[in-house]
């Protein structure tokens, strides 16, 4: 086919993912978005194929066979709960794809022994050092996610020298990469760099910081792909690329910002580390213990309630409960209870982590509330129902200057008549700090297992009329 | 066609902004949708490994090339077909009595 045509079909498809892509800006039109991007994409496969030069369809062929095959298997067989997982990976997958093709230039050209000019070096330095450290980092993050390793944050004496160093030796690999671009051995040294400083990177960052890990990924296997952009001269993958870059830039500050921290204080803060310090000293020593109650307890202040807010948390997708909470509040509804959902951005281990599972047990979208549009109900409202969460509902993060979460935007559950918290065990979240929540006059403890837990309320509720 | 650097670098800042003004729309809600499915969209990267895998000669470049295609397509099937099955689950409240 005709060059310019070729040129014409990439811009079509640049346009058809931006429509997509503001599609997803509403639940009415997303899944049409999500069509329309698969479009822009399916057009420039089908341009490329008719690029001049590209004949081995056979090899081609059996590629998006083998690829299609994995695909289709992993997004049908996936739970919802193991989400983060599953973006993990497809990020990982995403960033190897792009290292691969910078490399496969790059031995092109020295192959063919023509050195590439402009900005060309330089693209294949990033294509190759972004793309593997996406590609390591999120196989790290899959492994962390899937508990296939130990979720806390690993550290190690003078790790951030040793981050540092690295840099360096990346910044002066990848310099030597654009002063001799026919040169293998930067080239080797830069890989092996890259697959390191993607494990290397991942490992200090806990649990429930993953939902920032999990989007500057995406960030980083979009600006992979949009320097293999730079290297091939295609305009299609420049500006796909740049959106995707765009898009996890966006969710990792929305992220940060949730947790009012710093990108750095994330990457290098080691929150959540098993050692810390803070968590002996933060809660002032004093020793009292929390009251457990029993669901039946709770199932009486529900009998004389008007209102109800749940605020769902990584434990109701831990015991998978989201079933049974479904349950709960469709009971609690057919008793004239209004039941919402109160949203953390950061709850959960990925951006919209608990929207996606409450609407797998079908609640309604209406029903789920952002954090700044809720707080002012829980004044007004009687029983605030706490299921998993733990430091997203943390009062300290309000009034106390010396907790490692001040400044955190909280749910303010503990402003409701009734709070009532289930949770497994009196374990501090991740964060390591003692919730005074837990021991307030109108908090009553429920401890188990979030799904056991909520299946007997809703025999208790029942029960009780 | 982007042999000029100016101009790639003038197209990559414009994409850039435009990404900024049509992700910062998209609500909380459907945040974990959003980067699925952006994540299909970085297996854009599809078109480089064809460009790659599809020359004539065998070579180790062709080699990576048939690698990057198996990569990038478990990307885009798997970014489009989870980001479908999640946003179908997505349903209003059924008519109000």
């Amino acid at each position: 086919m005709n060059a310019q045509l070729i040129q014409f079909a990439y811009l079509a498809s640049a346009v058809l993912l931006i429509v997509g892509m503001r599609n997803l800006g509403s639940p009415k039109t997303a899944p049409r978005g999500n069509l329309i991007a698969a479009a822009g994409l399916l057009v420039a496969v089908v341009a490329t194929l008719l690029v001049q030069g590209v004949v081995s369809y056979g090899t081609i062929l059996a590629g998006i066979v083998v690829g299609s095959a994995i695909g289709v298997v992993l997004a049908t067989r996936i739970q919802m709960t193991a989400m983060p997982q599953m973006v993990a990976l497809l990020n990982g997958f995403g960033g190897g794809a792009s290292a691969l093709v910078a490399s496969a230039e790059l031995l092109s050209y020295v192959r063919v022994g023509e050195e590439p000019t402009g900005i060309v070096p330089l693209a294949i330095v990033l294509g190759v050092l972004i793309g593997g450290l996406t590609f390591t980092g999120s196989l790290v993050a899959f492994a962390k996610l899937q508990e296939l390793v130990s979720g806390a944050a690993v550290v190690y004496p003078g790790q951030q020298f040793v981050n540092g160093l690295l840099a360096l030796i990346t910044l002066g690999l990848g310099a030597a990469m654009v002063m001799n671009p026919l040169g293998l051995d930067p080239y080797f040294g830069m890989v092996a760099l890259a697959l390191l400083l993607g494990v290397l990177l991942v490992i200090p960052i806990g649990g429930a910081d993953m939902p920032v890990v999990i989007s500057l990924l995406n960030s980083y296997s979009g600006l992979a792909a949009c320097a293999t952009g730079f290297v091939l001269g295609n305009a299609g993958l420049v500006i796909s690329g740049s959106l995707v870059g765009a898009s996890g830039i966006i969710l990792t500050k929305i992220m940060c910002d949730a947790m009012n921290r710093s990108l750095g204080n994330v990457l290098f803060g080691a929150f959540g580390a098993v050692d810390q310090t803070v968590s002996a000293g933060a809660s002032g020593g004093e020793q009292r213990t929390a009251k457990g109650y029993t669901p039946e307890d709770a199932a009486v202040i529900f009998s004389n309630a008007r209102s109800c807010i749940i605020v769902p948390g990584y434990g109701m997708a831990v015991a998978q409960a989201q079933h049974a909470v479904r349950e709960l509040s469709d009971l609690l509804e057919s008793k004239d209870i209004s039941v919402k959902f109160a949203i953390h951005p950061v709850a959960g281990r990925m951006p919209g982590h608990m929207n996606v599972l409450l609407a797998e047990a079908d609640v309604p979208y209406e029903n789920l509330v952002e954090m700044d549009q809720i707080n002012s109900e829980f004044p007004e409202t009687d029983v605030a129902l706490v299921i998993g969460a733990n430091d997203v509902v943390n009062p300290d993060a309000r009034t106390d200057k010396g907790s490692p979460i001040y400044g955190m935007p909280i749910l303010d559950v503990d402003r409701a008549q009734h709070v009532f918290v289930i949770k497994r065990s009196m374990n501090p979240g991740f964060a390591g700090v003692q919730n005074p929540l837990f021991f307030n006059d109108n908090t009553m403890m429920i401890f188990g297992d979030a799904k056991g837990v909520a299946l007997k309320l809703v025999e208790a509720v029942r029960d009780l009329s | 066609m982007l042999d000029n650097p100016a101009a790639a670098l003038t197209i990559f800042v414009l994409a850039i902004f435009v990404g900024f003004e049509v992700i910062s729309k998209v609500p909380p809600l459907l945040h974990t949708p959003l980067m699925s499915g952006s994540n299909a969209i970085s297996g854009i990267t599809i078109v480089g490994a064809i460009l790659a895998a599809g020359s004539e000669e065998r070579t180790l470049s062709t080699v990576l090339g048939f690698v990057a295609i198996v990569f990038a397509t478990i990307n885009v099937v798997g970014g489009f077909l989870v980001t479908n099955r999640m946003l179908s689950m997505f349903k209003k409240k059924p008519d109000r009595a």
